[in-house]
């Protein structure tokens, strides 16, 4: 074929239509990644301002304004969901709202990462290009209308999440757990990929329109295939979001990755991989939901049990919340695998209250690091609520919350899940649920004890004057903004969660066909 | 009957440099024998007549990649060997194992056993030459998105290629000791004039 034929034929070729305002929430944080590395590149290494940190800040903000605005023109304008760029992208009120917590957990990592890199002297912007980066990999995630672009945005997502794990290279651990987060990532995301060639090999197409669709209209004869897919597929997401028995990176890399990155991790990531597994195997594959809902089961009840167990027993408080980071995840999988609707309300809620917990709860945990990210043990906290008191009672409502306290986002987060839970029929999941909740309320309140006991013998050091004066936690202004703000929200959510709630009970994921 | 002749010697190639990498101590031994597993899959692109498929897989996998592997084991030095008789966890190992040859042996019984069902694809087969025209225009019109989109991954791959490799200024904050104070510390100080 020569050069002129091809040229020739490249005009016969159709290009898929683009809705550019659909993509405005992708393109904005992309472009925004893209103009950030100049603009690093530009600064001196050392800034009185940290306009990094505020140009991300104001990418996500963008994004999140952007998600409004086609949140609107959704409600507005027919056709209410939509996909574009030839299927790939799917436009719903289910990716806006997930594209929103997904922004607001970059803006509380980046609070928090501006302090923590003054603290530890680290080189600046590529904390938050990373940032930038993974969110947007977690943007196609929850897009994601194909199995493919999920894929692509997983490890978009994971491997800028990989480097965020290493971010403190003076420090061992964190190199560890970088090391530790990529190799096991790497094989789930073999998994994950084997899975999708298997489904592909099932049904003939990795488009999820196309799969739901010939799995509706066809009954196999055959389903060894799909089903061992759908299993690996399973294994790919309960890896990223730390579901037992999947679980075994997490403590090492929660403990090890700087704090901040550990808030951005346990936020962004989660939501991103629960957006693709509500998508793919809940609304998708919602013909077989009798052969995924028992692995679902499993998985949840598993890790509800195991990340409460677990926890309890830890020393060091980075530690603690991995496990209890365990236990949420376990919580929102019992959500997921009720299948219906109220579930999914039920995981989009407890995504948003959780993002915004575990930003001031890491926020808090950043600050008690001090200088080095080490006073991470359970001993060190013992007295802090003394020496810290508006620390220490920030974190206990965090923690409190955390725990399900009434009139906190916590509350109402594991209500959903246990209301949807049991209006599915699975009552006894209902039951294991609220053991769990039981199990570590003990853990987080053990935390809280420690803050607030064991003041006597301090006091009766302090009561002299010691020749070392008392030293306060220095507490940088992105880390006040960022506490103040989960604060509000924690109560807010907590008391007033209407708004929320008729935002993730309207947030559906849709299949619609590319076309329509 | 060729065909199924060609699929066995490819597949003992494959499975054979698929085993030689993992039981290699030499990591230019084990690098080779990924050549072979590549090469092998490249010869199954042939016989399935996927004649472009078959020239990238040897032209990136097995020349480019491959190569740029040998780059690094050479530069970092072969004698740097790891010492894998240490078993962190006792059990761990016959543990995984097992669980592993349950994993294969139900992959493979799946595979075996079950056939390829699904819609068939909506792109006519063509041959000869057509397939690269057809792999660009489907490229460009059904996975644009996705082929966007992996220059986004190339992206995060560089910065964060960058970041992990650029030199370390400072000294080492150690394993599990945390620093008290060290020297810029800030830290707010309370009655700094005590004495």
């Amino acid at each position: 074929m020569s050069v002129a034929s091809l040229l020739a034929a490249a005009d016969t070729v159709p290009a898929p239509d683009v809705e550019w305002s659909a993509l405005s929430p992708f393109l904005v944080v992309v472009v925004g990644a893209c103009l950030l590395l100049p603009i690093a590149g530009l600064l001196p290494r050392r800034t009185r301002v940290a306009w990094s940190a505020l140009f991300t800040i104001a990418v996500a903000l963008g994004a999140i304004g952007a998600s409004a605005w086609v949140w609107h023109d959704l409600s507005r304008v027919g056709p209410t969901e939509r996909t574009t760029v030839a299927g790939a992208y799917a436009v719903d009120k289910f990716s806006l709202f997930l594209i929103v917590v997904i922004c607001v957990g970059v803006i509380l990592a980046t609070l928090l990462t501006e302090g923590y890199l003054r603290r530890e002297d680290l080189p600046g912007a590529e904390a938050y290009l990373l940032y930038l980066a993974s969110a947007s990999g977690a943007i196609i995630m929850v897009t994601a209308a194909d199995l493919i672009v999920l894929f692509i945005g997983l490890e978009v997502l994971s491997i800028a999440a990989y480097v965020l794990a290493g971010l403190h290279r003076r420090r061992l651990r964190s190199g560890e757990a970088a090391l530790k987060y990529f190799v096991l990532g790497g094989f789930s995301s073999a998994f994950f990929l084997y899975g999708v060639a298997l489904i592909y090999g099932a049904t003939g197409t990795t488009n999820l329109v196309g799969i739901a669709e010939y799995l509706a209209t066809h009954r196999l004869l055959d389903e060894g295939l799909l089903l061992a897919g759908i299993g690996l597929l399973i294994v790919g997401f309960a890896f990223k979001v730390g579901g037992v028995p999947f679980h075994v990176w997490t403590p090492d890399v929660y403990q090890g990755s700087p704090s901040p990155v550990v808030a951005f991790m346990a936020s962004v990531v989660k939501a991103a991989a629960f957006a693709g597994m509500l998508r793919v195997v809940v609304v998708a594959l919602s013909t077989h939901r009798l052969d995924w809902q028992p692995i679902l089961y499993a998985i949840a009840v598993l890790s509800m049990i195991v990340g409460a167990v677990l926890a309890v027993v830890q020393s060091d408080v980075k530690r603690m919340l991995a496990y209890s980071s365990i236990n949420h995840a376990g919580f929102m999988l019992a959500a997921v695998s009720t299948g219906a609707d109220e579930g999914i309300a039920a995981v989009l809620f407890y995504l948003a209250a959780y993002t915004v917990l575990i930003g001031g709860t890491f926020g808090i945990v950043t600050l008690f690091g001090r200088r080095g990210d080490g006073h991470h043990d359970i001993d060190d906290y013992r007295g802090l609520a003394r020496r810290e008191p508006f620390l220490a009672l920030a974190l206990t409502i965090f923690l409190l919350a955390q725990a399900g306290t009434p009139l906190t986002a916590g509350f109402l987060a594991k209500f959903y899940v246990i209301q949807a839970v049991v209006d599915a029929g699975s009552w006894w999941l209902g039951l294991v649920a609220m053991l769990a909740a039981t199990i570590s309320a003990f853990l987080y309140l053990r935390i809280v004890l420690t803050m607030y006991a064991g003041v006597t013998d301090a006091d009766v050091e302090v009561a002299e004057p010691t020749a070392e004066p008392v030293r306060r936690i220095h507490v940088p202004l992105g880390a006040k903004v960022a506490i103040a703000a989960a604060l509000v929200l924690t109560i807010a959510i907590g008391v007033v969660p209407d708004p929320l709630t008729h935002a993730s009970r309207t947030a559906r994921p849709e299949l619609v066909a590319p076309g329509d | 009957m060729v065909e199924s002749f060609v699929f066995a010697v490819a597949a003992v190639v494959i499975v054979a440099g698929a085993v030689g990498v993992l039981v290699n101590r030499n990591p230019v031994h084990a690098a080779l024998s990924l050549v072979a597993t590549l090469f092998g899959v490249a010869v199954l692109f042939v016989a399935l007549e996927a004649n472009f498929l078959a020239a990238v897989q040897v032209i990136v996998y097995a020349g480019a990649i491959v190569v740029l592997f040998l780059f690094v084991i050479m530069l970092l030095g072969v004698d740097q060997s790891e010492d894998l008789d240490v078993e962190p966890l006792i059990g761990q190992r016959p543990a995984a194992i097992a669980i592993g040859v349950v994993l294969i042996i139900g992959l493979t019984g799946v595979v075996l056993t079950s056939s390829l069902t699904g819609a068939p694809a909506a792109h006519e087969w063509v041959r000869d030459g057509a397939e690269v025209a057809q792999i660009g225009r489907l490229l460009f019109t059904d996975y644009v998105f996705a082929l966007e989109i992996t220059s986004l991954l190339l992206l995060v791959a560089v910065v964060g290629a960058v970041t992990l490799a650029r030199t370390i200024r400072g000294e080492t904050v150690d394993l599990d000791e945390p620093v008290p104070v060290l020297p810029g510390d800030p830290v707010d100080l309370i009655d700094e004039d005590v004495e």
